[in-house]
């Protein structure tokens, strides 16, 4: 902070009015240093030091190193679990988008008739997005056993918080003139919703439900972890009799289905909007 | 066809939008209501179809009281009731057909509509609509594709598929450049001729409504200061509703080019 008063030499006084002084960056320093603290506080309290990453090192150049070569013949026996992880989330991200619907357009503050319908409506949503897929998974086994069922019903809750999240802040974004013409033809609720509301969301509707697909892809892909169907499953298995080459193979081909999957899912996404 | 007895509209913040207001429209004509904004122009046309409830007063349309309508029986006031918005309103994702078309679903149950199983004579009547406002060859096209005329038109044929016995157009050509206003003006006043449709039209510009309209009403703060046939419309007159001479900025030909301008262009 500079406390000098200005200097004038070569500029022609009086020109323009006493300029303000820089905003001082204490706040900007204080930000860094609470930053660092909860850094150093973190790390003491997890007993994670630099020395344990570097120490550690080798033993994960030997993990890579029995990774390779990957053994390619557990391919075929794993292409079947990974249809099954593909279609779970399919039917996760289907069921929860077609819930979201309704719940969308009631939590839409400019659909919705009052506050006191759309405000515990979003609660109820906020909360059900803070859930993670992993857990909602582990409790969906514990209820209903070990299999594909727990792992498509979390993805169901998952997508439905995030789609219906996400299209209701679209919904309130959309153009009201419609809405007003529709009430000036004289149609019914629905009809003013199918006739000046759909339209207007549709394409964006359909770009969220894409993108769900491809969260949704990526969490099926662990959800056997705690039991709850799909490849995950194998991750677990192989990881478990040390067999790092199988382990490399599924994660390879994990990489694969997902990068071709957004790369399609991003290219529709593209052609709708 | 529509009275408006002793009509006052109070906003929540105490602004009288309207001052007891009493009118009687009949059948077939062509009424142009004037003001400066904020004089309550948009309001009154507003309140006939009840897109804004009124505080107080009764406004009556072919018979039956809107005011006192609900449910079923306000649609079925409002299917009667056609309007133009200045910002046109169309769903701009949609084509042009299936917006006009929108303008049948009054007629038919929700379940029917949602389906999209609209009669055959309802798309005809559709496609008479566009014909008749000269769009008809974009009927495939994406809203959005058109330019703010087209546009207009397509909303005045969604009036039509309507088949609405009265027009109410809430400053129509406001944002319309001088020529298409014409064009746009010139549909309404033909639709209205043509068909008998009952027209009132909320305008900005003191000429244009002295081209078109056969009566004028003008409103000030709420109030109407002036309603009469176009003849009696003189200067000295719209100088009492706007409060202070008319001056450039409320006629539209201040906006076309002069002959001048034009030749100039010419060259």
């Amino acid at each position: 902070m500079s406390m000098h008063p200005p200097h004038q030499n070569g500029v022609q006084a009086g020109s323009s009015p006493q300029r303000p002084e820089a905003p001082s960056k204490l706040k900007h320093y204080l930000t860094g240093a609470i930053i660092l603290l909860l850094l150093w506080g973190s790390s003491i309290n997890t007993e994670a030091t630099l020395g344990t990453l570097i120490q550690g090192a080798p033993n994960m150049l030997d993990l890579l190193r029995e990774m390779f070569p990957p053994r390619w013949s557990y391919f075929d026996n794993i292409v079947p679990a990974m249809l099954e992880t593909i279609r779970m989330a399919l039917v996760g991200t289907t069921f929860g988008a077609i819930l979201a619907v309704p719940v969308a357009l009631l939590c839409a503050s400019n659909l919705s008739r009052s506050a006191w319908i759309y405000q515990p409506i979003r609660f109820v949503l906020n909360l059900v997005r803070t859930i993670p897929d992993l857990l909602l998974a582990a409790i969906f086994v514990a209820i209903f056993g070990l299999g594909t069922l727990p792992g498509m019903l979390a993805l169901t809750v998952f997508s439905f918080g995030l789609i219906a999240k996400l299209t209701y802040e679209s919904l309130e974004a959309i153009d009201r003139g419609p809405l007003e013409a529709m009430t000036s033809v004289g149609a019914s609720s629905i009809q003013r919703i199918f006739f000046g509301v759909v339209p207007q969301i549709q394409a964006h509707f359909m770009s969220y439900v894409l993108y769900a697909f491809e969260i949704n892809v990526r969490a099926a892909a662990v959800l056997g972890l705690v039991g709850a169907g799909g490849i995950g499953h194998y991750y677990e298995v192989t990881l478990g009799f040390l067999e790092y080459d199988k382990t490399c193979v599924i994660i390879l081909f994990t990489l694969a289905v997902v990068l071709l999957i957004d790369y399609v899912s991003t290219k529709l996404r593209e052609k709708l909007l | 066809m529509i009275e408006l007895r002793d009509v006052s509209k109070t906003y929540p913040n105490g602004t009288k939008g309207l001052d007891r207001i009493n009118l009687h429209i009949e059948q077939g004509e062509f009424v142009a209501v004037v003001g400066l904004s904020g004089a309550g122009k948009s309001t009154l046309l507003r309140s006939m179809n009840r897109l804004h409830d009124i505080s107080s007063g009764d406004i009556i349309i072919g018979g039956k009281s809107i005011t006192q309508a609900s449910g079923k029986e306000l649609r079925m006031i409002r299917r009667d009731v056609g309007m133009i918005f200045q910002s046109f309103n169309l769903v701009k994702r949609s084509s042009v057909l299936r917006n006009v078309m929108a303008g049948r679903v009054g007629y038919h149950s929700t379940l029917r509509t949602l389906l999209g199983r609209f009669p055959a004579a309802d798309v005809e009547l559709a496609f008479q609509a566009l014909d008749r406002v000269n769009i008809v060859e974009k009927a495939y096209a994406r809203a959005d594709e058109l330019s703010g005329g087209q546009q207009q038109r397509v909303a005045i044929a969604r009036v039509l598929a309507q088949e609405a016995k009265i027009i109410l157009a809430d400053e129509p050509v406001a944002s319309l450049d001088p020529l298409t206003t014409k064009q746009v003006m010139d549909d309404l006043k033909r639709i209205n001729v043509e068909l008998g449709i009952t027209t009132i039209i909320n305008l900005h510009f003191v000429d244009l409504a002295r081209q078109y309209a056969t009566r004028i009403i003008g409103l000030r703060a709420g109030q109407v200061v002036f309603d009469g046939p176009v003849s009696e419309a003189t200067d000295e007159r719209f100088a009492e509703i706007y409060g202070r001479p008319i001056d450039d900025e409320e006629l539209l030909a201040s906006r076309l080019p002069s002959s001048q301008e034009l030749e100039a262009r010419a060259r």
